[in-house]
C-alpha cells in the first residue's frame, strides 16, 4: 500500500472510530449537561444494545425484514434500561451531592456489568453482519460504505439534538433545568420529568451506538462498555462537556489520534497517548475545546 | 478514669491487644483445628492484610480529603512492579529475607509516592469528577506502559518474584502502616484535610496551603498503596499488568465507601471482611460484585457514608467505660 493509501486508510478508519465514539459521548454530553454527573453506566447501556442486536437480528433475519431493523429493539431496550436505572438508582441520590451520584453510577455500571456476565455468559458472542454495503476505492484506500453511515448518522443526530435543545420547547426546560432547578420548578418545569426524558434520550442514542459499534466489530462482551465508556468519556471531556457540537469533535479527535498512533507511531501504546492528551487537555483547558468556562463561587 | 485516656496508656492498650489478636490468630493457624486448610486461611489473611493497607490509603483521600482515585489500582501496580526488579535484581546477594522484604517494601512505597507527586502536582488542582477521571486515566497509562516494558514482562505474566510476604511479617506491615495512616489522620495535617474537604475556599481563606495539603495527602496515599502493591508481588509472586484494571480500582473504592468514608476502622473492617468473604465462598465467586455493587447501590441510597460512617473504634474509649461501669456497680451496693 502506498504512503498515501495508508494515509487516507488510516483517516477513513479513525473517522470511523470517532464516529462511534462521538455517538457514544453525545449520550454522556446530554445527560452530564442536565444534571452533572458522570453516567458510569451509559457504556454498559451499550453493551445491553449490543446484546440486544445479538439476541434479535437473527429474529428479524427470520422474518424476512432487513438486520438494521435490530436497532429498534436495542434502542427500547436501552431507553427501558436507562429510564429505569435513573428512576431506581439515580434518583434517589439526586440530592445528595455529586461524589454519591458518582459512586451511585459506578455502582450501576458494576451491576449491569456483573448481571450481563451471570446473564450471557464471560464468552465473547459474535453479532451477525448488519449492513451489507459495498465499499468503494479512493486513492487506493477502501472506504467501506458503513464508515459513512456511521459518520453521517452521527453529524445528523448531533444536528437534531443541537436543534431540540436550543429550539423545541422540551429543550429548553432542559437547558433551565441545570441552570437553577428551583426557579425552572416555579415556572412550571417539572425537573424529575424533564432528567428522566434526558435519561431516555441518551440511553436511546446507546442503542444507535451499539449498532454502528456492532456493524465494525461485530462482537460483544461484558466488559466492553467500561473501556469504551471510558474512552467516550474522554471524548466528551475533550470537546468541552455539556455541549453537543464538543461531544462530535472530541469523539472525531479521539477516534483519529487512537488510529494514527496505531499506524505511525507505536501500536501499543495508542491507549496511553490518548489518555495522556485527556490529562493535557484537563490542565490546561479543563472546560474542554468548546465548553464554557464556569469559574466557583463562593 | 482520665488515666485510660493518657497517650501512654492508650498506645499501651492497643499495642497488647494488637498483640493478643496476632497471638491468637498465629494460634489458630499453628494449632492445626483448621487441618488441611490451615495455609488456604492464611493465605486469605494475608491477602486481607496488603488489601486493608491499600483500602486504608484510598479512605485517606476518598473519606478525609473527599476527592477520588479511580486508579488507586495504578498506584498499587507501581508499587508492585517496582519493589519486583528491586528484588530481583537484589536476590542471591546474601541480604537475609526479612531486610530485602523491607526493602522492597520501601522501594514500592516510594516509588509510587514519586508517581503520586508527579501525577498529583499538576492534576490536583481538578476536583470532583474530572480528577476522578484524570486518576482513571492514570492508571489506564500506568498499566499500558508495563504491558509495553519488557522489564515488566512485556504484557506477560511477571512470574518468578521470591516469596518474602507471609503472614506475621505482613500482619506487622499492616499494623505499623495503619498506624501511621491514623497518626496522619489526627494530627494537624490531618485536621487540615478535613478541614480542606469541608470547605476549602474556607480553608484557602484562613491561609492554608490548599494544593500543597492535597498533594501531600495524595503522595501519603500513594506511598501506602505502593506498599501493599510491593506485598501483594512478593505474595502472589506472579503479576499482569492487567490484573490493576480499573475494575480493581473500583473495588478497593468499593470497599471503602462500604466500609465508611471517613472511618479508617471502616476501611480496616471492610476491607478485612470483604477480602476474605468471596475466598470463603467460592462457589458464589460469580457473584461476588454483583453482590458488591448491590450492597454499594443501598449503601448510597440509605446511609451515603458507610456503614462505619465516621464513627472510629477506641478500645481505650470502651476500657474506659467498662471500668466506669464496675464502679458504678460497686457504688450502688
Amino acid at each position: 500500500m502506498s504512503s498515501t493509501a495508508l494515509f487516507v486508510q488510516s483517516l477513513v478508519n479513525g473517522l470511523n472510530q470517532g464516529a462511534i465514539y462521538a455517538l457514544i459521548a453525545l449520550g454522556y454530553t446530554m445527560v452530564y449537561g442536565i444534571i452533572r454527573m458522570i453516567n458510569f453506566a451509559h457504556g454498559d447501556f451499550i453493551m445491553v444494545g449490543s446484546y440486544t442486536l445479538f439476541y434479535t437480528i437473527p429474529l428479524m433475519i427470520n422474518a424476512g425484514m432487513p438486520a438494521w431493523m435490530a436497532v429498534l429493539a436495542a434502542v427500547v431496550v436501552c431507553t427501558v434500561v436507562g429510564v429505569v436505572v435513573e428512576v431506581v438508582a439515580y434518583r434517589p441520590v439526586r440530592g445528595a451531592g455529586s461524589m454519591t451520584a458518582l459512586i451511585t453510577a459506578l455502582a450501576m455500571s458494576l451491576f449491569l456489568e456483573n448481571l450481563a456476565m451471570i446473564l450471557f455468559g464471560a464468552n465473547p458472542k459474535s453479532v451477525p453482519s448488519i449492513f451489507n454495503l459495498p465499499s468503494v476505492k479512493i486513492f487506493g484506500a477502501r472506504l467501506q460504505l458503513n464508515y459513512v453511515l456511521t459518520l453521517g448518522i452521527g453529524i445528523v443526530i448531533m444536528i437534531a439534538l443541537q436543534l431540540f435543545v436550543k429550539n423545541a420547547k422540551l429543550g429548553k426546560a432542559m437547558r433551565a433545568t441545570p441552570q437553577d432547578k428551583q426557579a425552572a420548578t416555579l415556572m412550571g418545569i417539572n425537573v424529575n420529568h424533564i432528567i428522566t426524558i434526558t435519561f431516555a434520550i441518551g440511553s436511546a442514542l446507546a442503542g444507535v451506538a451499539a449498532l454502528m459499534y456492532c456493524s465494525t466489530y461485530p462482537r460483544c462482551t461484558t466488559d466492553m462498555g467500561s473501556m469504551m465508556g471510558l474512552k467516550a468519556f474522554i471524548a466528551a471531556v475533550l470537546g468541552g462537556i455539556g455541549s453537543i457540537p464538543g461531544a462530535m469533535i472530541g469523539g472525531l479527535i479521539v477516534g483519529l489520534i487512537e488510529i494514527f498512533v496505531k499506524v505511525y507511531i507505536a501500536p501499543g501504546w495508542y491507549e496511553a497517548i490518548t489518555y495522556s492528551v485527556l490529562i493535557i487537555v484537563l490542565i490546561v483547558k479543563p472546560s474542554g475545546i468548546l465548553g464554557k468556562n464556569i469559574s466557583e463561587k463562593v | 478514669m482520665g488515666k485510660f485516656k493518657d497517650k501512654r496508656w492508650a498506645y499501651l492498650i492497643n499495642f497488647i491487644a494488637v498483640c493478643v489478636l496476632f497471638i491468637s490468630l498465629t494460634a489458630v493457624f499453628n494449632s492445626g483445628s483448621l487441618g488441611t486448610r490451615s495455609t488456604y486461611i492464611k493465605g486469605i489473611a494475608t491477602t486481607a492484610c496488603y488489601t486493608i493497607i491499600v483500602v486504608a490509603s484510598l479512605n485517606l483521600l476518598t473519606g478525609f480529603m473527599g476527592e477520588f482515585s479511580l486508579g488507586h489500582a495504578g498506584f498499587m501496580s507501581v508499587g508492585a512492579y517496582s519493589s519486583a526488579i528491586v528484588t530481583n535484581a537484589l536476590i542471591g546477594k546474601g541480604i537475609p529475607n526479612l531486610l530485602l522484604f523491607i526493602i522492597a517494601l520501601l522501594v514500592g512505597g516510594l516509588a509510587a509516592a514519586v508517581t503520586g507527586v508527579i501525577v498529583g502536582a499538576p492534576t490536583l488542582r481538578l476536583r470532583g469528577d474530572y480528577l476522578a477521571i484524570v486518576t482513571i486515566a492514570f492508571a489506564e497509562i500506568v498499566r499500558v506502559t508495563f504491558c509495553n516494558l519488557q522489564i515488566t514482562g512485556g504484557g506477560r505474566t511477571m512470574s518468578g518474584i521470591t516469596k518474602l510476604s507471609d503472614f506475621s511479617s505482613c500482619f506487622w506491615v499492616m499494623v505499623i502502616c495503619v498506624t501511621c495512616m491514623y497518626m496522619y489522620v489526627r494530627s494537624r495535617f490531618g485536621r487540615t484535610i478535613v478541614a480542606i474537604r469541608e470547605d476549602y475556599i474556607a480553608a484557602a481563606a484562613s491561609g492554608i496551603n490548599v494544593t500543597f495539603y492535597k498533594v501531600l495527602t495524595f503522595t501519603i496515599s500513594a506511598f501506602f498503596a505502593g506498599i501493599g502493591g510491593a506485598m501483594y508481588a512478593h505474595y502472589m509472586t506472579a503479576m499482569i499488568p492487567t490484573n490493576f484494571n480499573f475494575n480493581y480500582s473500583a473495588e478497593l473504592l468499593t470497599e471503602v465507601i462500604i466500609g465508611g468514608t471517613g472511618s479508617l476502622t471502616g476501611s480496616v473492617i471492610g476491607a478485612a471482611f470483604l477480602s476474605s468473604l468471596p475466598e470463603l465462598m467460592r462457589q458464589f465467586a460469580d457473584y461476588r460484585m454483583l453482590v458488591y455493587s448491590v450492597v454499594l447501590l443501598f449503601v448510597m441510597i440509605f446511609k451515603p457514608s458507610g456503614i462505619f460512617g465516621t464513627y472510629e473504634f477506641s478500645l481505650t474509649g470502651v476500657v474506659s467505660k467498662l471500668f466506669r461501669k464496675i464502679k458504678l456497680g460497686r457504688a450502688s451496693q
